[in-house]
């Protein structure tokens, strides 16, 4: 299974001991040279096409988000419903780095965005989120589960933290097919203070697992603000004590995330081991569509909307590539036109069949 | 106390004070937080933001960040801090956020809190109670929804309460806190605002209307152990417990069955002689839950039952439960074990 993990060396805060415990590795250089590699140009040079992509996967999670929140409003979606917007640019930048059918992806509950950016049909989800049969999880999962095997997308999960582990799992099986596939697991600020998280660190760092962890730092875990739950708030030196090499990227411009993606995934595909990556990201929205989002002002979230949001940032860039205002309604338009179709085709087909209660319980049924 | 609709039903009785059970539990909370200097609050956003059901709502506030605060998303360290904090002598009662968040804290609570007395002869004890809400009809889905009951019923040295009115949870969340064993505190968060008759098309009433949220000021204590009598009747004894208790009792009504329904409010420890003060009386015995039926708390009154009173038995006793599956997305009201269930149980245990 895991290869020979290298000797380590004690590091260099040496206590006053009996024995004198040696300084530094020169290998600790490792832990943040993937962060200078991208400090040095943290913008990818993507095509236009390629930015063009981009920007309609972004405007397709944003307008998707934003016609669920809607049919929430109606009651066409019950439940627990967790929008991403703002949040577009980590999904995307990260996802489109991936190599299809070959990598897999896993994630919270947070989860339609990262759908979306994997090309999965945007009907089938909404399906889900209505509850119904033509659902990607026939209205089993809704918004919170949703899973896609011809994607390699492992889910969404409900329970905070706890896909960080199943993610382990995933990198595992890459390396023990020797199949070159890395695994992508996502989750929240909140969600790395569950313990499970760090003795997935361990494993994954002892076993040099193909795994990308990727902390959407997004400043709240519900109503609590970061430097409320958490003592280490820079999260992408959280993986120091495992000697996973750590990157910290900002979130809301797609091409930085793409540029850090880069050089964390060919790190993790060359065989050496796990990388942390914070993404310093913002939700727009409440937590979920119950959200009295007392703990945070109005001016805060316009502050991120006006300055940072990541769409109207790619926009500018490919305005200033040539493209016109008129290419840039065309691809809105199209894209309206997609949402319309999915929430249609989510009100229309029809909830699951009583007798589906009891199925997909066991292999068997009962 | 019963659930009567009281005469005038929109507005406020008399000079009595009615509140939710929100409220109800809120303020059991604040009285023992007054009392003791040993009590201490805290969970996932109980403390700034006052609880995401608004239980601690204005707690912080009032008592301080270091009676009353938020922790980080970690249930396993949350309660395993708490039971060291009991260990020490303080009175922790920890929230979990939904009943299906716990499990990552089940070590903490079976091999440790559950134990901690036992193992230590009682040198150490682990008086804690951990408060969470749980049970369906909310359309939360399979992480917002299940109700795990029988995993804490199960565990020798933990203590299972589950209050169904706003009075009864305030004086019982009171006698969990004075308590000094580890109580699992599970809240029936569908009916947080008002009881829940099961008939999920017609409108949610308040707990206003109710003569059970009438819940006096300052400490008082319903005992760990002591069952309810909901209603009196002599052609069956329902045993229920949270959500069910309400829509046992509204199924009754609608169908002008007598029965002798018992509020449980407590699992563990059971009421059993009013169990079995009931079952003699009525000799037929429906066990309504809304967890799944397979080695459910059902299954376990069934056995005590039939063990205790089987001679005085006119027909098997009957289980209406959730079914064995997890709790659904969709299809919510086909999952949840309603009106229909439990009337068709009604008739078939009423001619048997
Ligand atoms: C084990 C567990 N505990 C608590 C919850 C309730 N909960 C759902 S989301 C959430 C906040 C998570 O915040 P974060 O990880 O930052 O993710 P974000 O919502 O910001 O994307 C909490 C506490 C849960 N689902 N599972
Ligand atoms: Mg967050």
């Amino acid at each position: 299974m895991a290869k020979e993990p290298r000797t380590r060396k004690a590091p260099a805060k040496a206590k006053a001991s009996v024995t004198a415990k040696p300084t530094a590795a020169p290998d600790d250089f490792i832990l943040h040279s993937l962060q200078e590699t991208h400090e040095k140009s943290r913008k990818y040079d993507a095509s236009t096409e390629e930015m063009l992509h981009f920007y309609e996967q972004m405007l397709l999670i944003r307008r998707f988000e934003e016609k669920a929140g809607q049919l929430y409003g109606l009651g066409l979606i019950g439940g627990f419903c967790h929008l991403y917007i703002g949040q577009e640019a980590v999904a995307v930048g990260l996802q489109s780095a991936l190599t299809e059918k070959l990598d897999s992806v896993i994630t919270g509950y947070r989860d339609h965005g990262h759908m979306l950016a994997y090309g999965i049909d945007p009907k089938v989800i909404m399906a889900e989120l209505t509850g119904r049969q033509a659902g990607i999880s026939k209205g089993k999962g809704g918004s919170m589960h949703m899973f896609s095997t011809e994607h390699k997308f492992y889910g969404g999960h409900g329970i905070v933290g706890a896909q960080v582990a199943l993610g382990g799992g995933l990198a595992l099986a890459h390396q023990y097919n020797e199949d070159g596939g890395i695994c992508l697991a996502y989750f929240g600020d909140g969600a790395s203070n569950q313990g499970q998280v760090y003795e997935t660190f361990n494993m994954a760092a002892l076993w040099k697992l193909p795994i990308v962890f990727v902390i959407e730092n997004n400043g709240y875990a519900m109503g609590t603000a970061v430097k409320r739950g958490s003592a280490e708030t820079e999260f992408h030196r959280r993986g120091t004590a495992f000697r996973i090499p750590g990157m910290d990227v900002n979130g809301m411009d797609v091409l930085e995330v793409r540029n850090a993606a880069e050089i964390a995934f060919k790190h993790v595909r060359e065989g050496n081991g796990p990388v942390l990556m914070e993404l310093n990201t913002y939700r727009y929205r409440g937590h979920s569509m119950s959200d009295p989002a007392k703990y945070r002002t109005r001016e805060e979230v316009q502050e991120q909307r006006d300055q940072h949001d990541p769409i109207d940032g790619l926009k500018k860039v490919l305005l200033e590539h040539g493209k016109t205002e008129e290419d840039i309604k065309a691809i809105d338009k199209d894209i309206r036109k997609i949402v319309a179709e999915a929430a249609d085709f989510s009100e229309s087909s029809p909830e699951p069949d009583p007798a589906e209660l009891y199925t997909d319980v066991l292999v068997e049924e009962y | 106390m019963s659930t009567q609709v009281s005469e005038a039903s929109d507005a406020v009785v008399g000079t009595e004070r009615r509140l939710n059970m929100i409220e109800a539990i809120n303020e059991a909370l604040d009285v023992m937080l007054e009392r003791d200097p040993d009590v201490i609050v805290m969970g996932e956003d109980v403390g700034y933001f006052g609880g995401v059901f608004r239980c601690t709502a204005g707690l912080q506030e009032k008592h301080g960040k270091t009676r009353v605060f938020d922790t980080p998303i970690s249930e396993c360290g949350i309660i395993g801090v708490a039971v060291g904090m009991g260990a020490y002598g303080l009175r922790p009662v920890p929230e979990i956020q939904f009943a299906d968040y716990i499990y990552p804290g089940l070590d903490q609570l079976i091999s440790e809190a559950a134990r901690l007395r036992y193992r230590s002869a009682c040198e150490y004890i682990a008086p804690m109670t951990v408060r969470s809400p749980f049970g369906g009809g909310i359309f939360g889905g399979q992480t917002h929804s299940q109700s795990p009951e029988a995993i804490f019923t199960h565990v020798a040295g933990l203590k299972t309460v589950i209050p169904s009115t706003p009075y009864d949870a305030k004086g019982l969340l009171i006698s969990c806190i004075e308590d000094n064993d580890p109580v699992i505190f599970f809240e029936p968060k569908r009916i947080y605002n008002g009881p829940f008759s099961g008939f999920y098309d017609k409108p949610a009433e308040p707990w206003k209307r109710f003569d059970a949220s009438v819940v006096p000021e300052g400490h008082y204590k319903i005992p760990l152990g002591k069952a309810r009598t909901v209603t009196e009747g002599e052609q069956l004894t329902i045993l229920a417990y949270g959500t069910m208790v309400h829509v046992t009792e509204a199924v009754c009504k609608a169908k002008g069955v007598e029965a002798h329904i018992l509020d449980l409010r407590t699992l563990m420890p059971l009421d059993i002689e009013a169990i079995e003060a009931s079952v003699e009386k009525t000799g037929r015995c429906l066990i309504v839950h809304e967890a799944t039926r397979t080695s459910g708390f059902g299954a376990e009154l069934s056995a005590l039952v039939t063990e205790r009173c089987f001679y005085h038995l006119e027909a098997p006793v009957e289980r209406v439960t959730g079914f064995d599956t997890p709790y659904p997305h969709s299809l919510e009201w086909a999952y949840f074990p309603g009106p229909v269930r439990i009337g068709e149980a009604i008739d078939k245990i009423l001619k048997d």
